[in-house]
């Protein structure tokens, strides 16, 4: 079953580290076969490019099956490239036709400065998870796990957001580079569930105060990065992130020292 | 030379044998956890676990990740499940029934008192992940849901869709993130461990290469934890993410770590056939997918036609003819074998390497709908890497190298030959013996990191005399000199082959004559190709760029030049075991297809001792194994 291999011509953002500055270089991609994924073209283009002595393209990428968010840059502007619900890495040639040209660029965010060519910094995110994302219970501390039965609809919603990847393709296709998205998806799969609810309040305003500190922008309810979004993550999450932040400042209670400790 | 493999399983009766262990075990009282450090390198589901755990207990715990976030871990790709004997369905269930199973299903060559152990934890697992935010599938009553995995009549396992180590890796990864924010863990990302360092015969530290700068960095410890994951990318194409390596274990053995059964290897039966030439890596659809699939091969010889005009009497259904009592779920190494020896004698799909698995009875029994509602990702997955919609037209599957069961020998307490030297989840050898059942894999990380090492690792420190070291100790410089010199050396070929063309030349040799199946001639082959390789790498490899910087090429060539010396041990492993069990299949110990095991001599763990250099062959220890609870027999599935 051989099928008939295409041609492209690449304009690729390089960029050497974060202090110098980048430009377009042009390279062309040849004899790529319709079955393989954008990022094994990138492969082959990249083994071409070290036989030559010259570096290879840099992009970040390690499962290479849509799961681990480490790959993405945007493809003639659209983060992840044109087909919907789809990490490059899961991006096949075959939705190319030959003699196609297509643009690389990084995520461009304040919030995540390149590192090389096409490989940024996330670790904004990161730190938006150690502001809050998560639940404060020790190991050791559970309780038998259908102790507290969870409404299946609750449990399905909770599911769908936690999805999130962490990718950044929603920051990157925001005109604000806002991580509302992102911080939504966490605040709300965690509030849904009983075992989340204790801190919601609290988690609300710590991970919306740290994604302001890291220099996101402001959501203006655009709804681009979730149609640019490779998992899906509804819109609907930025509207629960709203609510229960509001909530958790007009109900703002001081806290009494304490805490959880360590 | 046998003293050194003491496993340290307790006496007792194997029920109470961990209980009464950790009652034994000395405690460092809270004051004085503070006063000590433990290093996890690798942030899966075994190192997130295990961090998070010892920093709420209060050690100064580092973390390190190759990637720029813990998250992207490559447990996060696991899809089917985990497995726990709560019970829930009233199937008969019990933990003694996982510890027989995960004993039957390893081929028994696993150690009894760790597989108990682990299937004791596994329900404390799922209470833990439950209460730490995963959304595990639920049924309409708000309680948990099980499915069906190879290897067992009861269904135990839990699920998230078909993205279950995704969630289980972001509950880890959320509590570690915690302690991050408490101050008790300090992360480390984007670095890479290249050395362990061992002062007065004991693990205190590593030496890690940051991939930003190309830097290295020495970091001290009382206890080094590795969870740094599996080695199937000796195969080149594998399931495993690019970045998976045996790297940090591999330098480890060379510090005196002993490495076990390096030739049991799990391939998968059910993955993506390979594309093409270029094709980087295989994409697995989960185990699960069995549950509701029917696997089955065209009945003719050399039949070409789509599967869609095969008749029903044409269509072998191979899994439920050959095995009547576990069908379609029968375990991976039998399933991978069958699969294999139809495409052998010539009934692939369309004389392809591949078999179908089949969803058009489950479509008409349950409508698309259900279908869609258990495996919708996994389908969509298929459709975007295939461009053929499996709801039509039954997927086309093939085997390909998934998880290895070898791994650093570790006693019961999870400690390597090295002393301070800590293994967890798929890095370590203990638990799966020469086969892993479906759903272990993440019940295995976990249990080593949230349940074991809290325990071991204080009982570890309390009983030893660590003396004060600090980086500009001897043996840190001495490391990290020998780690400038290899790098250098590597970078400084400035040969004609591509990293990766050496890479693939290796995977090739090994899925040849190292994979499904091996045989004497074939294996002796392999070492002396795998030999001249090694001699390639170091006199042709091409790297481009230079040290001091960002260069994914020099990380690529040291992994594979680790690989590349794994690759050998492991063909020699299978060489020196000259019996079939679980995954290790040599031809010439078969009973009609089936594994025959050779109990008389090889009842053991093999346990590779480096010696010095690759080119002085290492010394093969044995661990003997017993079998008190589940006696010995041959294991079948019909």
């Amino acid at each position: 079953m051989t099928k008939q291999t295409i041609n492209l011509k690449l304009k690729v953002w390089r960029q050497t580290n974060p202090q110098t500055e980048g430009k377009f270089v042009t390279y062309d991609a040849k004899d790529i076969s319709p079955d393989a994924s954008f990022l094994e073209m990138l492969d082959t283009v990249n083994e071409g490019l070290i036989k030559k002595g010259d570096s290879p393209i840099v992009f970040d990428h390690d499962c290479r099956e849509g799961i681990c968010g480490s790959c993405g840059f945007m493809i003639n502007g659209n983060a992840h490239g044109p087909e919907k619900s789809t990490t490059v890495c899961q991006l096949h040639m075959r939705h190319f036709h030959d003699g196609e040209e297509l643009v690389l660029e990084p995520w461009r965010a304040t919030a995540f400065p390149v590192i090389k060519d096409l490989m940024c910094d996330r670790s904004a995110f990161d730190r938006i998870m150690k502001s809050g994302g998560y639940i404060s219970v020790n190991t050791g501390n559970a309780q038998d796990a259908n102790a507290i039965p969870i409404p299946k609809p609750d449990a399905d919603e909770a599911f769908l957001s936690a999805a999130c990847i962490g990718c950044g393709a929603c920051v990157a296709s925001c005109k604000n580079a806002s991580a509302a998205l992102f911080t939504s998806a966490k605040i709300t799969h965690l509030s849904l569930l009983p075992q989340g609810k204790v801190e919601r309040g609290q988690r609300a305003l710590d991970m919306v105060a740290q994604m302001d500190a890291e220099g996101f922008g402001a959501c203006t309810s655009t709804g681009v990065c979730s149609a640019s979004c490779p998992k899906d993550i509804s819109l609907t999450n930025i509207a629960t992130m709203n609510r229960e932040y509001l909530k958790a400042v007009i109900t703002q209670k001081e806290e009494m020292g304490g805490g959880d400790g360590v | 030379m046998s003293v050194k493999l003491d496993s340290k399983i307790p006496s007792g009766s194997i029920d109470t044998k961990w209980k009464d262990h950790k009652f034994k075990m000395k405690l460092v009282n809270p004051a004085n956890k503070r006063k000590h450090s433990v290093i996890v390198v690798g942030t899966g589901l075994a190192g997130a676990s295990a961090a998070a755990s010892l920093g709420e207990l209060g050690y100064k715990v580092k973390a390190f990740c190759v990637h720029e976030s813990p998250r992207r871990a490559h447990s996060v790709a696991a899809q089917g499940g985990i497995n726990a004997a709560k019970n829930y369905q009233n199937d008969g269930d019990s933990v003694y029934r996982l510890f027989y199973d995960t004993v039957k299903g390893g081929d028994f060559r696993a150690r009894e008192a760790n597989v108990y152990r682990l299937a004791e934890a596994s329900v404390s697992i799922i209470d833990q992940a439950v209460a730490s935010g995963v959304p595990l599938a639920r049924e309409y009553g708000g309680l948990l849901s099980n499915r069906s995995f190879g290897g067992a009549q009861v269904s135990r396992t839990f699920y998230a869709r078909g993205q279950t180590g995704q969630q289980l890796l972001y509950g880890a990864y959320s509590s570690m993130m915690r302690q991050v924010d408490l101050g008790t863990v300090e992360l480390n990302t984007r670095k890479e461990m290249l050395d362990l360092v061992v002062v007065d015969g004991k693990a205190r530290g590593i030496i890690v290469r940051n991939l930003l700068t190309g830097e290295l960095e020495s970091h001290v410890a009382d206890v080094v934890v590795l969870a740094t994951g599996g080695y199937s990318n000796v195969f080149y194409l594998s399931t495993n993410a690019m970045a998976c390596a045996v790297t940090a274990a591999w330098k480890a053995h060379k510090k005196g770590s002993y490495f076990a059964n390096p030739c049991y290897t799990q391939i998968h039966p059910t993955c993506i056939p390979v594309h093409g030439e270029n094709q980087s890596k295989l994409t697995l659809m989960s185990e699960s997918l069995r549950n509701d699939g029917r696997v089955w091969a065209p009945l003719k010889k050399g039949d070409l036609r789509k599967p869609e005009d095969i008749p029903e009497n044409e269509r072998d259904y191979y899994l439920e003819r050959i095995y009547p009592s576990f069908g379609n779920l029968a375990p991976r190494d039998v399933a991978s074998r069958q699969a294999k020896f139809r495409v052998d004698e010539g009934h692939g799909a369309q004389g392809q390497e591949a078999v179908y698995l089949d969803f058009k009875d489950s479509i008409k029994r349950l409508g698309e709908d259900k279908i869609r509602e258990r495996y919708g990702n996994l389908f969509q997955m298929y459709d975007k890497i295939t461009a053929e919609d499996p709801y039509k037209q039954p997927m086309r599957i093939y085997p390909a190298p998934h998880y290895t069961m070898g791994g650093l020998w570790v006693d019961y307490n999870l400690m390597s030959t090295i002393p301070g030297l800590f293994v967890a989840g798929e890095a370590n050898f203990s638990d799966h013996g020469a086969n892993r059942l479906g759903a272990s894999a993440l019940m295995q990380g976990l249990a080593d990191g949230y349940f074991v090492l809290p325990y071991t690792v204080g009982d570890y420190i309390a009983n030893t005399k660590l003396g004060e070291v600090n980086t500009s100790n001897d043996a840190f410089k001495a490391t990290e000199e020998s780690i400038k010199a290899e790098i250098n050396k590597m970078i400084n070929v400035k040969g004609s082959r591509t990293v990766d063309s050496i890479h693939k030349e290796l995977g090739r040799v090994m899925w040849e004559k190292c994979g499904m199946s091996r045989n004497e001639a074939g294996l002796k082959e392999a070492i002396n190709h795998i030999g001249q390789l090694r001699k390639t790498f170091w006199n042709d490899v091409k790297i481009p760029g230079t040290a001091n910087e960002l260069n994914t090429e020099l990380e690529k060539a040291g992994r594979v030049a680790d690989f590349i010396e794994l690759g050998e041990l492991m063909c020699r492993d299978a060489l020196t075991r000259e019996e079939s069990c679980g995954g290790h299949f040599r031809e010439e110990f078969q009973v009609d297809g089936e594994a025959k095991r050779d109990d008389d001599k090889f009842c053991h763990v093999a346990a590779w001792e480096w010696n010095g250099s690759a080119d002085k062959p290492q010394t093969r220890h044995t661990e003997e194994l017993t079998f008190d609870n589940v006696h010995l027999a041959t294991r079948s599935y019909k």
